[in-house]
């Protein structure tokens, strides 16, 4: 007989940047706990590195990036970059913040499923990562 | 993730993270991976952390696991959030308290939800933290969640266990109070830039008069962790407490009371498991009606759970 699985999906929600603006984060986070979801929140200022590195030692299923400085196509970039330079190449992707609808396509590409932006219900985003999230 | 355990004991960290999450949510392969590793655990220093919600365990263990990088020690690090008692979820921020070990190599941080467990930790922490020792890691150290008075739980599971106190927190009646005081092998009086820094270390002090002789006496030491200060003295008495245990004989004995303690309760959820699949629905709703309506009691309904498995 096998214990019963309690599997959880693990989430990082995470900025990276300058910007100090986490009042989305934090919502995010929130929501997703109140839905029954594990966050590791890491806070404001954090660098691709550190992103990468803390989805590696989490094991998370779901990486959340928050910007709101408007340098998204400068940074996600090298946070995908340095997931895959660490074999982080089975999360879920998504962001959020203010990011112009010009930018959408490219942030697919770069392989970020879901772009989410002020005004969004947090029942949508939840409903996203229940979809979406490849639950190790 | 084929040859998971290799890839492990190879020093993959990726592995590592892995096989946590397998061993954490209680998996068949979980299951596997610990019996390959276990053999490894038991040669690192593991430390307890605990105290009560803001008092600086985090940031502590952050400044703790700083200055033993500077001597050259590898350290993992286990943090325990609460989950939520009505979602299940949690949020999980001991790495904000961390930042400056985010990218050093000779550190894992890892969090954990607590998932319901009771004593300020998690239901799988005892096998986290024996997968982090097989990792190889000098020391590793563990934050409970924000305890009270009673979260004990912790002393049976790391070798010597650090109770942050913080000035201002209650008279010496509360420090005389029995729990978890008893367990602290080192007592931290963390925010000693705060008034009454002095005063608190003076009750303490005054408490551990009133022990009785023949009691190991714990340390007391100041830290201001947000500034990394009193590091040196902390890293000094928990060495000191690892050395008494092992100098008076005491380390064998401290195992096998843990691993006494694990396995007694490991097998008590597996009776458990077993009194509830062997037990239709029916008969228990039937047996919790009885009690309900105060026709049993339930010392008497329990004893009827237990026999239908031993007989």
């Amino acid at each position: 007989m096998t214990a019963p699985a309690r599997t959880k999906i693990r989430v990082l929600i995470a900025k990276p940047g300058l910007d100090g603006h986490d009042r989305g984060a934090k919502v995010v986070a929130r929501a997703l706990r109140d839905a029954g979801c594990e966050v590791i929140y890491t806070g404001i200022r954090q660098t691709p590195e550190m992103i990468a590195e803390a989805a590696l030692q989490e094991d998370v299923d779901v990486v959340g990036l928050s910007i709101l400085s408007g340098a998204h196509l400068e940074l996600f970039p090298r946070v995908v970059e340095e997931l895959k330079k660490r074999d982080v190449d089975d999360v879920l992707l998504f962001c959020g913040g203010i990011i112009p609808d010009d930018d959408t396509k490219q942030l697919e590409d770069l392989g970020f499923q879901a772009v989410f932006r002020p005004g969004t219900d947090t029942r949508e985003i939840v409903q996203f990562v229940y979809d979406n999230a490849r639950v190790s | 993730m084929e040859n998971i355990v290799e890839r492990f004991l190879g020093g993959d960290r990726r592995a590592l993270a892995r096989v946590i999450s397998r061993i954490e949510n209680e998996t068949p392969e979980g299951r596997e991976y610990l019996r390959e590793i276990y053999p490894r655990s038991g040669r690192a220093h593991t430390v307890g952390i605990t105290g009560s919600a803001g008092a600086g365990k985090s940031t502590l263990t952050g400044a703790l696991a700083a200055e033993l990088r500077r001597r050259e020690k590898t350290v993992g690090i286990i943090g325990v959030d609460p989950s939520s008692p009505f979602t299940h979820g949690a949020i999980l921020g001991d790495r904000i308290r961390m930042q400056d070990l985010a990218l050093d190599p000779g550190v894992f941080v890892r969090s954990m939800a607590g998932r319901g467990a009771l004593g300020g930790l998690a239901p799988a922490i005892n096998d986290v933290v024996a997968t982090v020792e097989a990792f190889g890691f000098d020391y590793v150290l563990v934050e409970t969640v924000g305890a009270g008075q009673d979260e004990v739980e912790i002393a049976g599971t790391t070798m010597t266990t650090v109770l942050v106190n913080n000035p201002g927190t209650g008279d010496d009646i509360q420090a005389m109070k029995a729990g978890i005081l008893e367990i602290a092998d080192v007592l931290v009086v963390n925010k000693a830039d705060h008034p009454g820094a002095d005063t608190l270390v003076s009750q303490l002090q005054g408490l551990l008069n009133l022990s009785p002789k023949d009691m190991r006496r714990p340390a007391i030491v100041k830290t201001v962790s947000t500034r990394g200060e009193g590091m040196d003295e902390l890293i000094d008495a928990v060495a000191d407490h690892r050395n008494y245990l092992e100098t008076e004989g005491l380390l064998e004995g401290h195992r096998a009371k843990n691993a006494r303690h694990q396995v007694l309760s490991i097998a008590r959820a597996i009776l458990l498991q077993r009194i509830q699949a062997s037990t239709p629905d029916e008969q228990l709703d039937e047996l919790v009606r009885r009690v309900g309506q105060r026709e049993l009691d339930p010392h008497s309904a329990a004893e009827e759970l237990a026999n239908i498995v031993s007989g």
